[in-house]
């Protein structure tokens, strides 16, 4: 149950993608999802899936990762791409009921949907597949840095953030322990009806909740003792390091949106 | 040899429900360079004591000097800097996402420049033998290895004092001789001055001085000789009793009169090998 959490996706490894600095993939996944809309005809999603798959064999990550990525949106994904295909009109109608139109047009758009959501998952699960989530949480607060001034609390939320993922691991075995010790009490998870089910959640929940609260309390002991006063003033031992191979990623970006434009109809 | 701790009349009470303080009255001296272990029961104010030193705790009445700084609101961060303290729980002090980054938690309080963090989180790791870990996430670590990165994060601060509130006691017996030979040696290169909270004899055994506690008062104080020498006392003092003593009380039972004076575990060694030639 654990493993499929979205945390320690991430897969070790040494390629040119795993070495880009975590703001230059920060900042090329959310690009992507832009530009994405820039797509419109076959070519244009042509040069983006080129684009995609290019990245996915550089980072030297087994296609079955990105594979499992798209499963748990699978459904959201078909809903989708049904209504587009069946309440599309068009000039080329093959079968039309009431308001149900299946027409050439909608049978391209819904593939066009198709390829969006795919694309999308594939450049976003690059990133978590590739980023240690530690190094995306200094990203998030480097990009988040130009919003301190307008009052975000930048400092507090990286620092959350990072607390937060390290102590993912601790919960879980916690968690763990408070299952085994309720179920030696003689409580089912995972059985019976969903209302037996949501039920057996409670002394699990309880427990951990109490003992967060304790431990929440206890880490902020630890840090006052350590000395810690808030963001100000302080200096930080985690550095990013912006490189040759940042900036030609994202200029390789231009080359997409250049391309982008000049075949879009 | 100069004092380097004064708790002059401390008395404290959590809440005003309270019936009795939680602290009362208490004061001492500790010296520099000296381990001082405080035991007593459960309930008895040693971990109150311990954060009114760094002050984590503020006593309602009398004061605390450390260094030559009286503890007040101002002088805080500069008296946290110098007074280190290691808890009890591993995993609830450990802030950083990796060995270290939780060592230089405390340097980037400080404000310390970036290149000189690097050295001295080296540094600090080096001292208590855990450089090769430097990567590692907490959750690959032991018990052990974590309190020794407490430990690091302490030495890094470069401070005179630290305080360990019962640091080894949610440890197994390999943790603790583990982070208590971590100690031993970082107070010796370091010339620190330690303060131990603890219920574990071995951890007592090696200061130089115990003081005990009870109901929030200082009831006894002397060398771990004269306050072992209590024998069955020592559990009502809320220590485990140390194996010679247990060994001593044992044989005692069964009709073998035993030296009444505290033996170490070598002393016990030589008084049994020896015990039948006496005869």
């Amino acid at each position: 149950m654990m493993d499929k959490l979205i945390f320690g996706r991430y897969i070790p490894g040494d390629s040119l993608i795993h070495r880009l600095d975590p703001r230059t993939k920060l900042m090329s996944a959310i690009f992507f999802i832009i530009i994405i809309f820039l797509a419109n005809n076959l070519w244009t999603y042509l040069a983006l899936a080129v684009f995609v798959g290019l990245a996915v064999s550089l980072s030297q990550v087994s296609l079955k990762f990105f594979i499992n990525g798209i499963k748990p949106l699978l459904w959201l994904i078909l809903f989708t791409v049904i209504l587009q295909v069946l309440f599309t009109s068009g000039q080329t109608i093959f079968f039309s009921w009431g308001p149900i139109i299946l027409s050439k047009e909608g049978l391209i758009n819904g593939g066009f949907i198709f390829m969006r959501f795919v694309l999308i998952i594939f450049m976003s699960t690059l990133l978590t597949l590739t980023t240690m989530p530690l190094s995306l949480s200094d990203a998030i607060e480097y990009l988040l840095r130009p919003f301190g001034k307008i009052g975000v609390p930048v400092h507090e939320i990286a620092l959350m953030l990072s607390i937060a993922l390290r102590f993912v691991p601790t919960l879980m075995d916690e968690t763990e322990k408070i299952m085994n010790a309720q179920r030696a009490r003689g409580i089912d998870f995972g059985e019976g009806n969903i209302y037996e089910q949501m039920k057996s959640i409670v002394p699990l929940l309880i427990p951990l909740f109490v003992s967060s609260f304790n431990r929440a309390e206890e880490l902020a002991t630890a840090m006052e003792a350590r000395g810690y006063k808030g963001g100000e003033g302080r200096t930080k031992y985690r550095q990013l390091i912006w490189k040759r191979r940042d900036t030609l990623a994202m200029s390789s970006f231009v080359v997409l949106v250049a391309v982008l434009i000049v075949f879009r109809t | 040899m100069s004092e380097i701790i004064t708790v002059n009349h401390i008395s404290y009470k959590y809440t005003d429900e309270q019936e009795r303080n939680a602290l009362n009255d208490v004061s001492f001296t500790i010296a520099k360079g000296e381990w001082v272990a405080i035991i007593g029961p459960n309930g008895s104010g040693k971990s109150t004591l311990a954060k009114t030193i760094n002050g984590l705790i503020e006593p309602m009445s009398g004061d605390v000097t450390a260094g030559n700084l009286t503890l007040n609101e101002k002088n805080i961060w500069s008296i946290r800097e110098m007074v280190g303290m290691v808890f009890q729980n591993p995993d609830n002090q450990f802030v950083g996402s990796t060995v270290q980054d939780d060592v230089a938690f405390g340097l980037e309080n400080l404000g310390v420049p970036r290149d000189d963090m690097v050295d001295r989180v080296r540094d600090a790791l080096d001292k208590v033998n855990m450089l090769e870990f430097a990567e590692r996430e907490p959750a690959r670590l032991s018990g052990g290895q974590k309190q020794r990165v407490a430990i690091a994060g302490i030495v890094a601060l470069r401070p005179d004092i630290m305080i360990l509130d019962e640091a080894t006691s949610m440890l197994d017996p390999k943790g603790r001789q583990e982070v208590l030979r971590t100690v031993k040696e970082v107070k010796e290169k370091e010339n620190l001055s330690v303060i131990s909270i603890t219920h574990d004899i071995d951890e007592a055994a090696a200061a130089n001085r115990i003081i005990v506690m009870k109901a929030g008062e200082l009831i006894k104080e002397g060398t771990p000789e004269e306050i072992f020498s209590y024998g069955d006392q020592l559990i009502e003092m809320g220590l485990d009793l140390p194996f010679p003593e247990k060994l001593k009380s044992s044989l005692k039972e069964i009709g073998i009169s035993v030296p009444t004076e505290y033996l170490t575990e070598e002393g016990m060694v030589d008084w049994l090998w020896t015990y039948g030639l006496k005869k």
